[in-house]
């Protein structure tokens, strides 16, 4: 089974439409050679399980600027568990003090980004991490 | 002609002498870098000097404050009659918790006020929607129903204070709930003064607080220019807003072109759809720039704005009364030049951003706090937010005399520079049809998307330096005191909403909004319908779902 290009989808959960982040990302991660996807603003955390699925992605990416995440992130995980989705791994960044860091780790986020940290160190941190899933 | 001919032979010579100076001395000691351009990639020379202005016409470029074309600044007595407002944008929690944090603004000497609504509210949800969850109150102020604004204005002399509300496609309804708060407190509409923002361009460009498509938008837009116009003299109707384009990542030329051609579309919106004459409504039009990191080019970009709205409003658009060739703006310092690491530097740059929009000539300012990159603000960084502001007014003698970088050869030359570049954007954007369309293909979302991406590759690469981020870089272990709004809020203010639409008349708040349905389909004004069902206790989310219902909804094209 040949290893397949990374699926990558980047999601805004909520209401917030500060993009500038998430745009930024999708397209590094398209320069960086992975297959991606972004949603927009505005998607709930059911939207944003629902399109995981079916765009089979190996890395789910969270982006989220309003204090909302707190709430959010959790609960797109939870969506993406229901659906069946244990193989996607999930990753958030934003306005996100270090308090809350750990209560999203326990949620089941495998990484946090916030802002600082280059384009490079985040693709660096995705090779390392994220394996895609073997093609069928 | 600046200069005399005579003058240009002799600099032409003394230039050349100097330029093999410097060949030489950079021969021996090399410059730091190669690259010397402004934060959004704007070429800068070494030096400016007489021939780079000499094509200027003082009476026609320059002139004096009150002038044409206003280059110099709109009030002939520059800031010495009165300051810029001092306008602290804040909003957070409930009602009550923000009309508190006003009265201690006003106490502590702020003399305008500015409305920041939380998500819900932006997006004319209300806090009981499925969608507004974990949002309620967080980013600002959460408003439901009148009941909630009453508290809001609580004790605010709404004869005497101007306030400003950020608020963009539920604008018609929060400023229906500001002039039905009005009267109910027995001041008249003539009264009040504002400003709403109200430009929904901006949000499909940059900032994405989504209702309904472009075209209707606009429509709803046009009829608030319409009842102000006739009902509500002192109010602002529109903020046309540059910040928002700047905060998502445009260049200071890019944010000064779609502005301005934000501002037209309007203009030619109103003309067109309500037969007004252009003098009758123009003089309320207000502006709303950011001011960033990079010094110069921010003085430059605000006084080429006005140069620009100056000509525009004259030549295109046959304006006649001199209030309608102003360009009177607001400015906030730049959010997303504001560092997480390091955050007290954050002081540095929002002074140094604030003192940039003092010599650009603002009408008024918010001064970000050194917190904000976290949180909304906590009192004692709003304090020196707003220190900062009276320390430029009252101590740094800046504000003794009118626009005190006029003449400067490099000071001129960048503003010519940004108004050659800001014109090039608009005539591109008038071949493609006008703002409307240029958004329907993407244009400035993808010029934003691009320049947003060249900067973050461009900090990543240490060509552009942001100090605490990729220089100067130090371990730090403690977080800074941030302000938390409580979860227990959402559940306070559900509790609220259900209470007002379980004793409210609910055949008169039905009404209402079938009164606005048939405004909408009939393209009636519904300033009055939308005043009306307020004050029958319709929430925003119910006025809302109207327009979607009516307009249809409007989906990010998640462009990148």
């Amino acid at each position: 089974m040949a290893k397949r290009k990374l699926r990558i989808m980047v999601a805004k959960p909520g209401l917030d439409g500060h993009d500038r982040g998430a745009r930024v990302l999708a397209r590094c991660f398209r320069d960086a050679g992975y297959e991606t996807i972004y949603t927009g603003c505005h998607q709930t955390p059911e939207e944003i399980a629902a399109a995981a699925i079916q765009e089979d992605i190996d890395c789910l990416g969270l982006s989220c600027m309003s204090g909302a995440h707190r709430y959010l992130f959790p609960e797109t995980v939870k969506q993406v568990l229901a659906l069946g989705g244990e193989d996607i791994q999930i990753i958030g960044g934003g306005i996100i003090p270090k308090a809350d860091y750990q209560m999203l780790y326990d949620a089941g986020l495998k990484g946090v980004f916030v802002p600082g940290i280059a384009l490079d160190d985040i693709v660096k941190w995705i090779e390392e991490n994220i394996v895609p899933n073997v093609s069928e | 002609m600046y200069f005399t001919k005579e003058l240009l032979e002799k600099t032409s010579t003394m230039r050349q002498k100097w330029e093999d100076e410097v060949k030489k001395a950079v021969a021996k000691h090399a410059d730091l870098k190669e690259d010397w351009s402004t934060v959004s990639s704007l070429p800068i020379n070494r030096l400016y000097g007489p021939e780079d202005i000499k094509d200027m016409n003082f009476e026609e470029d320059i002139a004096y404050p009150g002038q044409f074309p206003y280059v110099r600044g709109n009030q002939v007595s520059g800031y010495r009659g009165r300051h810029w407002t001092y306008r602290m944008f804040s909003g957070f929690g409930t009602a009550k918790d923000t009309n508190t944090r006003w009265h201690e603004l006003l106490a502590a000497g702020q003399t305008g006020l500015s409305t920041a609504f939380d998500f819900p509210t932006l997006m004319g949800y209300d806090t009981d929607d499925p969608k507004a969850r974990g949002e309620c109150g967080k980013c600002g102020v959460a408003i439901d129903t009148l009941e909630d604004f009453m508290v809001l204005v609580e004790g605010i002399p709404m004869d005497k204070i101007t306030t400003s509300m950020t608020i963009n496609p539920p604008a018609t309804i929060l400023w229906a709930m500001y002039c039905a708060a009005a009267e109910i407190k027995g001041v008249p509409l003539n009264k009040i003064g504002g400003t709403i923002q109200n430009d929904m361009l901006k949000e499909f460009i940059a900032q994405k607080t989504l209702m309904c498509p472009p075209e209707p938008s606009v429509k709803l837009i046009s009829d608030t220019v319409e009842f102000g116009t006739k009902h509500v003299p002192r109010w602002n109707t529109i903020s046309i807003s540059g910040y928002h384009i700047r905060e998502a990542g445009s260049t200071a030329v890019q944010e000064l072109a779609f502005t301005l051609r934000d501002g037209m579309e309007y203009v030619e919106d109103v003309l067109k759809r309500k037969g007004l004459d252009v003098d009758e409504f123009a003089p309320r039009l207000s502006f709303f720039f950011n001011a960033h990191i990079d010094f110069f080019e921010e003085i430059a970009k605000m006084r080429a704005a006005r140069r620009i709205w100056a000509k525009a409003m004259r030549d295109r658009y046959k304006a006649k009364d001199e209030r309608s060739w102003w360009m009177r703006f607001h400015t906030q310092t730049a959010g997303c030049s504001l560092t997480a690491q390091q955050p007290y530097n954050n002081v540095v740059r929002t002074a140094t951003e604030a003192l940039s929009a003092v010599l650009g000539g603002t009408q008024s300012l918010h001064t970000n706090s050194l917190d904000e990159v976290w949180c909304l603000p906590t009192d004692f960084a709003v304090q020196i937010a707003l220190r900062t502001q009276q320390i430029i007014a009252e101590e740094t003698g800046v504000i003794n005399t009118i626009d005190p970088l006029a003449g400067s050869y490099f000071v001129e030359a960048l503003t010519n520079e940004m108004e050659e570049q800001a014109w090039d954007y608009i005539h591109k954007i008038d071949e493609m049809g006008g703002m409307v369309a240029a958004i329907d293909k993407g244009f400035p979302q993808m010029e934003l998307a691009d320049a947003a991406y060249k900067y973050q590759r461009q900090v990543d690469a240490n060509e552009k330096i942001m100090v605490g981020v990729n220089k100067y870089v130090i371990e730090e272990d403690e977080d800074i005191p941030l302000l938390d709004i409580e979860d227990r809020i959402e559940r306070e203010q559900i509790g609220r909403l259900n209470e007002v639409k379980r004793k409210r008349d609910g055949k008169a708040a039905k009404k209402s909004l079938d009164d606005i349905k048939d405004a909408c389909k009939t393209g009636e004004n519904v300033m009055p319908y939308c005043i009306e069902a307020v004050k029958n206790l319709c929430s925003v989310q119910e006025i809302c779902d109207v327009y979607r219902e009516v307009f249809g909804e409007f989906r990010d094209p998640a462009m990148y």
